[in-house]
């Protein structure tokens, strides 16, 4: 394990907001470090810090101090356009509430991020694109437009385009969030799958069974990390779903 | 991110809102259309009457007696007796003077059997055909001889033949009378039509002025000088020396006003040309307007686009895009709807110029000038209005963004 490439490396990470005149300590000191091919949930009641922290890791915010390196690279130095290039290059978002263009092919939604990275041609792009969209099982729906899909179909193209990019890590904010429990191991068993081959992934949840099925769960409670455990034996999602009943058809 | 494809995504966008994008457009269309279409009638009247008074002699000078004053008392142009035949004999001789004319006149009653007809004799010599560009078409003109002698001759216009000859006869050798005053008919002008202030050029008697003078009004000053310059660039020059000439001759100290008046047709065409210009300044003006408000409707319809959008931005925000590929993109989508605009709008002017000389029978004529210069303001147009919505955008934090509702 240890030999394995560090992804994020975080150490003593404050972030603070004044809300009206008062000082909010949001986090208090964040310390971990994933490493590539792990599967973080990261977990905690609303108000914990998560989404604080998640805004960080994704290179949306900066921290009040600590030290933050993504990919061997220092965060909080970069402006923010360089802020900007480094989540097109090396973060893919999947986000609760999907954020598909709407009126826009699922084809055209999965380009995106492409579309931001002036050294991908057109052939290419497109390219990557039907990969992405076979990688999630979506081979057969890469022209319908996104609010002809279900919910569970839009969350694969918004994962498709987390993965178009070919990121160094995937972050997901409650992924599974706004969907229905079989369609939520479906997403799962789709996460478990990417892990498998190798994709780091960072999932961000207030929901504690989601932990059984990932390798490590770090938990959050005002802005501290009070758990970080190791799940070496994590629980298949593609299992529990098949031991759902059958006669509810997503 | 290259500029195809932010124009691919713009198009897109708008694409999605193809009314509403229409109806801001229109605000564009409307102004630009009215831009070229002022301009273009300004411009064509402003044609017509430079080709009307280069029609009436370019570089003619008109000499009138003027502001004297008797006592203290200013006397009306009418009473004013300052000009000579002795002043016409002395101007002939100036070196910038290709042609020079005295004038009188008097209107009267000419009468032909049992026709007449109101009109005004002229008292001229055979010059004043050179400065109004005048022909005579049958018969001849009176001659030196017939100036000498005050001979009772005259030239007529198409008009007063048409009214004293309506039968078609031949006017040439017959008689008539202006007043009491019989006078033979030797030739008719050749019909110039109404000049651009309205006034029926045709309409005139013309005859040896020393015949007007002596016979008709009994005076022994002339009521003005008709002159033409040897050409247009010298009118100024030559306006000076008459001056010159006048002031020495009529004893006038030097800080005495001028008691004659000159004004050349090159003042008179500037005079009418500045209206016309105002005019055209005027209609330019509210058409500006009108492109004014057409990009304020831009602004507001970009700005409800851009928080209508929000979500939009903070996910584009959050793969990648960068402040100015947000900024570039709503600039794109502002400035396509002031172009397209802009070209329906040149498009609608060209029609809406056609219809006004179709229709209204008005003079028009679009000048390269303001099709480019309406495409230039339109341009112009949408990225200004479009840029404060769009830095909006570009500015707007991809946290609050990605979670808006």
């Amino acid at each position: 394990m240890t030999e394995r490439k560090e992804i994020i490396k975080v150490e003593m990470l404050r972030r603070e907001f004044i809300v009206g005149g008062e000082k909010v300590k949001a986090l208090r000191g964040v310390s971990f470090t994933i490493h590539e091919g792990e599967f973080v949930t990261i977990m905690g009641a609303s108000g914990s810090g998560k989404s604080t922290l998640l805004n960080i890791l994704g290179c949306l915010d900066t921290p009040t101090s600590g030290v933050y390196e993504l990919d061997g690279i220092s965060v909080q130095s970069m402006s923010k356009n360089q802020r900007a290039i480094t989540r097109n290059r090396k973060i893919g978002f999947v986000f609760q509430n999907y954020n598909l263009l709407p009126k826009t092919t699922a084809i055209e939604n999965v380009e995106l991020p492409l579309l931001y990275n002036s050294t991908v041609g057109a052939k290419e792009r497109r390219e990557r694109a039907v990969r992405a969209l076979e990688a999630v099982g979506l081979k057969e729906r890469l022209f319908h437009k996104s609010n002809q899909m279900s919910g569970g179909q839009q969350q694969r193209v918004a994962i498709a385009r987390a993965l178009v990019n070919d990121p160094v890590i995937i972050l997901a904010d409650e992924a599974t969030g706004n969907l229905d429990t079989r369609t939520s191991f479906s997403i799962l068993t789709l996460f478990q799958d990417l892990h498998r081959r190798g994709r780091t992934i960072v999932f961000v949840t207030h929901n504690p069974e989601l932990s059984d099925y990932s390798s490590r769960n770090i938990v959050l409670r005002d802005g501290k990390v009070v758990a970080d455990t190791r799940n070496d034996n994590p629980k298949s999602a593609k299992e529990a779903l098949e031991a759902l009943p059958k006669d509810d058809n997503d | 991110m290259n500029f195809a494809n932010l124009l691919k995504i713009a198009l897109k966008a708008l694409n999605n809102n193809k009314l509403r994008c229409f109806l801001t457009m229109l605000g564009i269309i409307i102004g630009v259309a009215s831009v070229i279409t002022m301009l273009a009638i300004g411009q064509g009247s402003k044609n017509s009457i430079k080709e009307q008074i280069s029609e009436m002699g370019s570089n003619m000078i008109m000499i009138h007696p003027g502001n004297m004053q008797r006592g203290g008392v200013r006397q009306s142009a009418d009473d004013m007796q300052t000009l000579e035949v002795a002043d016409y004999e002395a101007l002939q001789s100036l070196p910038g003077i290709a042609a020079i004319s005295p004038s009188v006149n008097s209107a009267g009653q000419l009468v032909n059997g049992n026709n007449n007809y109101p009109s005004t004799i002229y008292g001229i010599t055979p010059d004043y055909l050179d400065i109004r560009k005048l022909k005579v078409k049958d018969g001849s003109m009176f001659t030196e001889h017939d100036i000498k002698s005050a001979a009772k001759v005259c030239v007529l216009g198409k008009t007063v033949v048409d009214n004293l000859f309506p039968n078609g006869e031949d006017p040439v050798g017959r008689v008539i009378r202006f007043g009491k005053i019989p006078m033979t008919v030797i030739g008719v002008l050749e019909s110039k039509g109404t000049n651009s202030m309205g006034m029926d050029q045709d309409d005139v008697v013309l005859a040896p002025y020393t015949t007007v003078m002596k016979r008709i009004l009994a005076i022994d000053y002339i009521q003005g000088l008709f002159a033409s310059a040897v050409d247009e660039q010298q009118t100024d020059a030559t306006i000076d020396a008459i001056t010159e000439m006048l002031r020495t001759r009529h004893k006038l100290q030097d800080g005495q006003d001028d008691d004659f008046e000159i004004r050349s047709q090159q003042e008179l065409s500037e005079m009418m040309n500045s209206t016309s210009d105002m005019m055209t300044v005027l209609l330019a003006c509210i058409a500006g307007i009108s492109l004014l408000v057409g990009g304020i409707g831009i602004m507001n319809i970009m700005f409800v686009s851009v928080t209508e959008r929000t979500r939009e931005i903070g996910l584009r925000m959050s793969i990648g895009a960068r402040g100015i590929d947000i900024l570039s993109q709503f600039l794109i989508e502002a400035v396509i709807i002031s172009v397209t605009g802009g070209v329906i709008g040149i498009l609608l002017g060209f029609l809406a110029s056609w219809l006004v000389t179709m229709i209204a029978h008005w003079p028009v004529y679009i000048q390269m000038y303001s099709v480019v210069l309406s495409f230039a303001v339109c341009t112009v147009t949408g990225i200004f209005f479009g840029w404060y919505p769009a830095k909006k955008a570009a500015s707007l934090d991809p946290i609050e963004a990605i979670r808006y509702e």
